[in-house]
């Protein structure tokens, strides 16, 4: 039993359409090593950081330590104007990051999720108010497989989308059966008749889709409807039929979105197949990043902590040199070491393709989810009476970690999907 | 392409070597000393020394090559101290003629060695440690007299890596000497030290006015403590790093016994359980990439974390493990006295790796003092107040 049964996904949980999920069970090794489990070890990719990724974090994380200072951040959400347009087109076309992920014939950088995941840290460590996830990755990934003449907008900055799915989505368990009639959802969006003097293909979307992220700065919203075969739409966000309704988001500076559709025109740029690939694919790189981005959260607090205690004084010492506290930094270190090897694998799964990324972004998006809310936690607790107001940036971290955590599948969902994987079963009934 | 040009000019090596010292026809301890001074022992150690001065990534190549032959083995399992401490402290920090004398029956396996470092009194303090090395007047050799404690294979061993005192009349780090004890020289009594576990793995040592000749001295007199630092970076590695396989060691054990046995599964088990393997198998990925960055000539603090992560899923591991036996769990495997010469944890029983276990966050530095180590050392906070680094070692209150 290494799949789960439709009966056993909670409603709206589509699944996973990847390549035949690797045989874990066959690596059932014990302490023997068997030429199973060699391999498997043979195949773990390099998960350290290029120097061309530490090029590209330093322009990253110059840009946002000058433009997105904390007082900056703050301001912005105390105004509620989380998206930060400047910067985002800054780091979007003058940087080149919305085009990471897009390939060159398309006007892309043609890079891989290895360098998309340094620049998600980056955006992470600066709880930056830009839609870098759930565009240059999210809708991204949903429209490389089309090919779609959207990409080069994309690519060049001057576009920016969503996928228009609830940003607590669980990437859909992968399905060795290939895709067949997978059509996900139910979806909250219906698909109905063009109307009169429509252009051919075109399709009328009524429904609302709750808590999408990044919905408020995008140009072009990328739409499931409901139905078999699945297709996904892109929408004009500016239409007339189309209402975004910010709501407040745990996370001030990524928001959230009520969007409404009635009778919007919406043009298909992938059906069946291709379009479940597109969507699954998104859900998966998107945790895969959040991953990558929780774990430039969880350095930022370590970072942020230890500078306090070393500073603060009590009791005619740094309060930085008591064991009590020293050792609890220590645990948020060892945490961060382990959640970036996490990081760095799903990166390079889904840069290869491999057919263990479902594992990576399992182990990914739990360890660093963890590993950010601890160190954040651990940041507002440590600062003491400080880290509790709104005036210091503590609480952004630590809203940016809860949320990012809640994202695209718990940890605990995320264990659970690995549960299935890996073949170590729940209990019957369980 | 340089290494994979390596690699497979050692693969060639290896073959030429058998070629002419056919394993099936040559004593076992004959042919490990020719595989020494062939240089094909440790290709990372230095020629001469059993190695060719190239990368330790490339020795994994050689050892498949020999064991695919079917040729013996030096038994790692059984010289764990020698092979992972012992020899990097002499080639680090020994003299020519000391590592020619003892690098080679170190590997071969001929000389067993053991540490003499922690004392009753001296544990997480190990600066503090009591045991006198007295210099004989004129004749420049030592005799030393004081208690070891937690020596591992002691009962086996022809010597000891001691750390003793030669000036308690300066602070405690700075009157420590580095030694070779020969366990063999009369005033050197090794006494079985049972453990909660039943066995005697480790061994309380009495040195009374044993004899340790100068040319045994490892590092300057008063150089001890650095010398020592760097023997117990090398006991965290090799707790803490090794490669292993997914589901490798004590996970494949607990997923084994979780698959074998589905009326022992409730869901607090389950959730433990695929915690605990997301957690060794990131646990694993981070080894991996620590190897990685070791490999590049990038060593990173990362290191440190291992020991302490490895201490705890092998303890909540093993402790899973034990419950998922069932009424199994009950009974024990075997409570004799056993003088084991190497660690047998995967082949006895799960009571037995429970209770074996609960040493991974003692031995080679507690999970504590690691704590304090990677906050101090790693990131960078401020030392404890201390009242015993500036005092001279016998004024301190004892």
């Amino acid at each position: 039993m290494t799949t789960v049964s439709p009966g056993e996904r909670p409603p709206g949980t589509p699944r996973w359409p990847a390549a035949p999920l690797l045989r874990h069970g066959a690596l059932a090794a014990t302490a023997d090593s068997s030429t199973e489990g060699a391999r498997s070890r043979e195949a773990v990719p390099d998960l350290r950081y290029s120097d061309a990724e530490e090029q590209l974090r330093a322009v990253a994380r110059d840009l946002l330590a000058d433009r997105s200072p904390w007082p900056a951040v703050l301001a912005r959400v105390d105004a509620g104007e989380a998206d930060d347009v400047p910067l985002w087109h800054a780091l979007a076309a003058d940087l080149g990051c919305a085009g990471l992920l897009i390939p060159e014939s398309h006007g892309g950088a043609g890079a891989s999720y290895r360098e998309a995941a340094v620049v998600a840290e980056e955006t992470g460590r600066a709880a930056a108010c830009v839609p870098y996830l759930t565009s240059a990755v999210i809708a991204t990934t949903a429209l490389l497989g089309t090919g779609d003449d959207l990409l080069a907008g994309l690519a060049a900055g001057r576009l920016t989308a969503a996928l228009a799915i609830d940003f607590a989505a669980m990437p859909p368990a992968p399905d060795e059966g290939g895709m067949g009639a997978w059509a996900g959802g139910p979806w909250p969006v219906r698909v109905g008749p063009p109307e009169d003097g429509d252009a051919p293909g075109l399709a009328r979307l009524s429904g609302t889709a709750r808590g999408v992220a990044g919905a408020l700065a995008a140009d072009v919203l990328l739409v499931p409807g409901d139905g078999v075969p699945l297709r996904l739409y892109a929408v004009a966000a500016a239409a007339t039929e189309v209402s975004r309704e910010a709501v407040a988001s745990l996370d001030a500076t990524r928001p959230l979105a009520d969007v409404t559709l009635d009778r919007a025109p919406g043009r298909p740029v992938a059906s069946g197949e291709p379009a479940a690939r597109a969507v699954a694919g998104a859900l998966a790189a998107g945790a895969g990043m959040l991953a990558s981005e929780q774990l430039g959260v969880a350095e930022r607090c370590l970072e942020m902590t230890i500078a306090y205690v070393k500073e603060r004084r009590q009791f005619a010492r740094p309060v930085g040199s008591f064991q009590a506290l020293k050792h609890r930094l220590a645990d948020v270190w060892v945490a961060i070491t382990q959640a970036r090897a996490a990081a760095r694998y799903a990166a390079a799964c889904l840069a290869a393709g491999d057919p263990d990324t479902p594992v990576a972004v399992a182990l990914a998006k739990a360890a660093c989810g963890e590993a950010a809310v601890l160190a954040a936690q651990e940041c507002v607790q440590l600062h003491g009476g400080i880290g509790f107001t709104w005036e210091h940036p503590a609480h952004l971290l630590l809203k940016r970690a809860k949320s990012g955590s809640l994202a695209l599948g718990t940890p605990d969902r995320h264990r659970a999907a690995l549960a299935a994987l890996v073949d170590l079963p729940p209990p019957p009934g369980g | 392409m340089l290494t994979a040009d390596q690699a497979s000019g050692l693969r060639q090596q290896v073959r030429d070597f058998l070629a002419g010292h056919d394993p099936a026809a040559m004593p076992r301890l004959e042919f490990l000393r020719a595989r020494f001074d062939a240089g094909l022992a440790w290709v990372h150690y230095p020629a001469g020394l059993g190695g060719q001065g190239l990368s330790r990534s490339l020795q994994a190549a050689v050892d498949a090559e020999f064991a695919a032959a079917g040729a013996p083995d030096n038994n790692p399992a059984r010289i764990g101290i020698g092979l992972g401490m012992a020899a990097p402290t002499i080639l680090a920090f020994g003299t020519q003629e000391q590592k020619e004398r003892w690098l080679r029956p170190l590997w071969t396996g001929e000389e067993v060695w053991c540490q003499l470092f922690s004392e009753p009194g001296a544990g997480s303090d190990l600066a503090g440690l009591a045991t006198r090395a007295v210099r004989d007047p004129g004749g420049g050799n030592w005799r030393v007299t004081g208690q070891k404690v937690w020596t591992s294979i002691a009962h086996a061993a022809r010597w000891g890596l001691l750390l003793a005192r030669t000036d308690p009349g300066v602070p405690k780090h700075a009157g420590l000497t580095y030694f070779a004890c020969d366990m063999t020289v009369p005033g050197v009594e090794v006494r079985p030290l049972r453990q909660l576990t039943g066995e005697a793995e480790f061994n309380e040592v009495f040195l009374t006015d044993a004899a340790v000749a100068d040319t045994d001295r490892i590092g300057a007199v008063g150089d001890g403590w650095r010398v020592a630092q760097g023997t117990l970076m090398n006991e965290r590695v090799a707790i803490g790093g090794g490669a292993l396989p997914r589901e490798g060691a004590t996970t494949g054990l607990v997923a084994a016994a979780w698959r074998k046995h589905p009326e022992a599964r409730t869901p607090g088990l389950h959730d433990r359980l695929i915690r605990l393997w997301a957690d060794a198998e990131v646990a694993r990925l981070a080894g991996v990439r620590l190897r990685q960055q070791l490999a590049a000539g990038q060593p990173g603090p990362e290191g440190s974390a291992a020991k302490i992560v490895f201490a705890r899923l092998n303890q909540e591991l093993s402790a899973l493990e034990l419950e998922l036996a069932g009424a199994d769990g009950l009974r024990y495997d075997d409570w004799t006295l056993r003088r084991p010469e190497s660690l047998s944890f995967f082949a006895r029983g799960p009571g037995y790796r429970y209770l074996r276990s609960r040493g991974n966050s003692i031995e080679g530095g507690t999970s504590e003092i690691l704590r304090g180590i990677i906050a101090e050392r790693v990131l960078g906070l401020p030392a404890e107040p201390r009242t015993d680094t500036r005092v001279p070692w016998k004024d301190l209150p004892r």
